[in-house]
């Protein structure tokens, strides 16, 4: 499978990545390289086969739903990039 | 002391004919002196790692130590460590402070061990060189020219370059088994859920494990005895009990039936990888073990299921790094869509921007049975394929890369042919199933390394079966000149 320019700006845009116009033939030429290489899974039939998720094949565990974790607000939040009075800043999104 | 393995350092540290500070002391001085002629490790924790060769001293005084306590070691980048650096090896993460402990370094911190530091590894763990790091690429001990293989290359460095006694690791598609070929050392990547992955960066989380990487399996031994165990904060940690890993090394290998999978014996294996296993099967049958061919007839598949599976996942994963909450953030985002974008082209490398991508293609509407199912089903065709195998041998034998350490820059600029150097490790995953690398022989000076494959939770037969191995050789004690 080949993809082209539009396919690779659509890509970028899912991903919420930015790609400058210089980055767009390599990044559209490698991604077309991987793809190439993915699609030799075609040449098996597998319509009779069940996909495997886990390889033990266990399911979630549960747990009771109680608290167990305690606020920790202050310690991730030293972390962040911006923050004010407990709360992340990120641009306006609402003029 | 550096010459020392694991085992030994714990024997001398439990008789007090050594310090576990004299030892941390001398490890520290070597990575100063040397470090800079292989960049394995990107934070080097000199003071807590004192302090903590301080607290095991008085803890072997008191008489309360176990075989870990006053070993210097070192983690792997992605194993979040509190109030310390945790990069991934990536700039998205280069001022990330981690709030928490992950579970791995957690074992090791009760066990009284020793961290030196955090060691390089391929951006988010995606790659097979460590030439993809925000830090640098890692150089092979060996021959600094070449790389030291990857994701855990400079825990393979670091060991194999003695700055360490032994590190952690982990192994997505051989990164703990690629690189431990490629450095002469002996990495185990464990059962899928034997180890918790809480804390451990997450990659491509239905095939991450972490595991051991050191000089013998026997310090792998001493080393899985610490790490693994079930995890109620790792959602697919397994409940199973943990064997005594040592206590099996010594078992005779009388009766062992290994088998070689003709498929990795094909085309495209370097001649003197297949001679260095050919002779290590003359020394197992010599040891008692009957040797066969087997088949392994999807193994061809494994690469580009893989590369459907680890980018799926990674994209999913990696959707938490926004520049919004911790790590890299753009200057003067316009808009919050702006302040995702370019904070995610400009956070992350190359590598982990094009998988992303291939993940997210794979997933989009319309195009996930074409990609995602059909490699789930795949994958199972490969568990498949195992566990017949297994019907028939109780272990796998075979190289853990076609060819020894390639040259930096060889192959970084061509993803595909950098993918298919884990041609050998990529189905272990896939499967869930434990490997162990160790070395098999050298070629023109560089180690050429061999894997065994187990059924689930197989370990400690693993384990004693290259303890067994470096009984009758002495690949595993050579160390490259001038370290």
């Amino acid at each position: 499978m080949s993809l082209d320019r539009t396919d690779v700006e659509k890509i970028a845009h899912l991903a919420r990545i930015a790609l400058s116009e210089d980055d767009i033939p390599a990044t559209t030429a490698k991604l077309s390289g991987i793809l190439e290489l993915i699609d030799k899974m075609q040449a098996v039939d597998t319509s009779a086969v069940a996909p495997l998720a886990h390889p033990l094949e266990t399911t979630q565990r549960l747990r009771a739903d109680e608290v167990t974790e305690s606020n920790q607000r202050e310690a991730y939040q030293a972390i962040a990039p911006a923050t004010e009075a407990g709360l992340y800043l990120v641009p306006k999104v609402i003029e | 002391m550096h010459e020392k393995t694991l085992a030994e350092l714990s024997q001398a540290l439990q008789n007090k004919t050594l310090s576990s500070v004299e030892l941390t002391q001398h490890y520290l001085k070597r990575i100063e002196q040397l470090d800079g002629s292989l960049n394995s490790y990107i934070t080097v924790t000199a003071e807590s790692a004192l302090e903590q060769a301080a607290a095991a001293d008085a803890r072997i005084a008191a008489g309360n130590a176990g075989p870990l306590t006053g070993i210097p070691l070192a983690h792997k980048d992605l194993f979040c460590t509190q109030g310390q650096r945790t990069s991934c090896g990536s700039k998205m993460l280069d001022n990330f402070i981690s709030p928490y402990e992950s579970t791995v370094t957690q074992r090791f911190l009760d066990a009284g061990a020793v961290s030196l530091g955090k060691t390089n590894l391929d951006e988010f763990a995606m790659g097979s060189s460590t030439e993809s790091s925000f830090y640098g690429p890692t150089r092979n001990p060996w021959d600094t020219d070449r790389v030291p293989g990857g994701s855990s290359g400079g825990s393979a460095a670091a060991v194999a370059g003695r700055l360490c006694v032994a590190a952690t690791g982990t192994d997505t598609g051989g990164s703990i088994r690629q690189p431990a070929g490629f450095t002469a050392l002996t990495g185990l990547k464990p059962t899928y859920g034997r180890v918790s992955r809480w804390g451990m960066v997450a990659y491509a989380s239905s095939l991450d494990q972490g595991g051991p990487m050191a000089r013998t399996a026997e310090d792998c031994a001493l080393m899985l005895q610490v790490m693994a165990g079930f995890d109620a904060k790792d959602s697919t940690s397994v409940e199973q009990p943990v064997p005594d890993y040592s206590a099996s090394l010594s078992d005779s290998l009388k009766g062992l039936r290994i088998g070689l999978p003709k498929e990795y014996f094909a085309a495209g294996l370097d001649a003197a990888t297949s001679d260095a296993i050919s002779a290590a099967v003359k020394q197992f049958q010599a040891l008692g073990a009957e040797v066969r061919e087997i088949s392994l007839p999807n193994a061809e598949l494994a690469i580009p299921a893989y590369y459907v599976i680890a980018p799926a996942e990674a994209s999913s994963n990696l959707s938490r790094f926004d520049g919004v909450r911790f790590g890299y953030r753009c200057d003067h985002p316009a808009d919050l869509t702006d302040l995702y974008k370019r904070s995610r082209a400009e956070g992350f490398g190359a590598e982990v921007k094009r998988r992303i991508m291939v993940g997210t293609y794979a997933l989009s509407a319309g195009y996930y049975d074409a990609y995602y199912l059909k490699a789930q089903k795949i994958r199972r065709l490969i568990k498949n394929d195992f566990m017949a195998a297994y019907e028939q041998v109780d272990v796998i034998l075979c190289p853990t890369s076609p060819t020894p350490a390639f040259k930096i820059g060889e192959k970084i600029d061509d993803p595909v042919s950098l993918y298919l150097t884990d041609i050998y490790t990529i189905t272990a995953n896939l499967a869930g199933v434990p490997g162990i690398a160790l070395p098999a022989g050298f070629a023109n000076g560089l180690p050429l390394g061999m894997q065994l494959l187990g059924p689930y939770f197989s370990e400690a037969r693993l384990l004693n079966i290259a303890h067994q191995y470096q009984q009758v050789t002495d690949w595993h004690q050579r160390a490259p000149a001038g370290y």
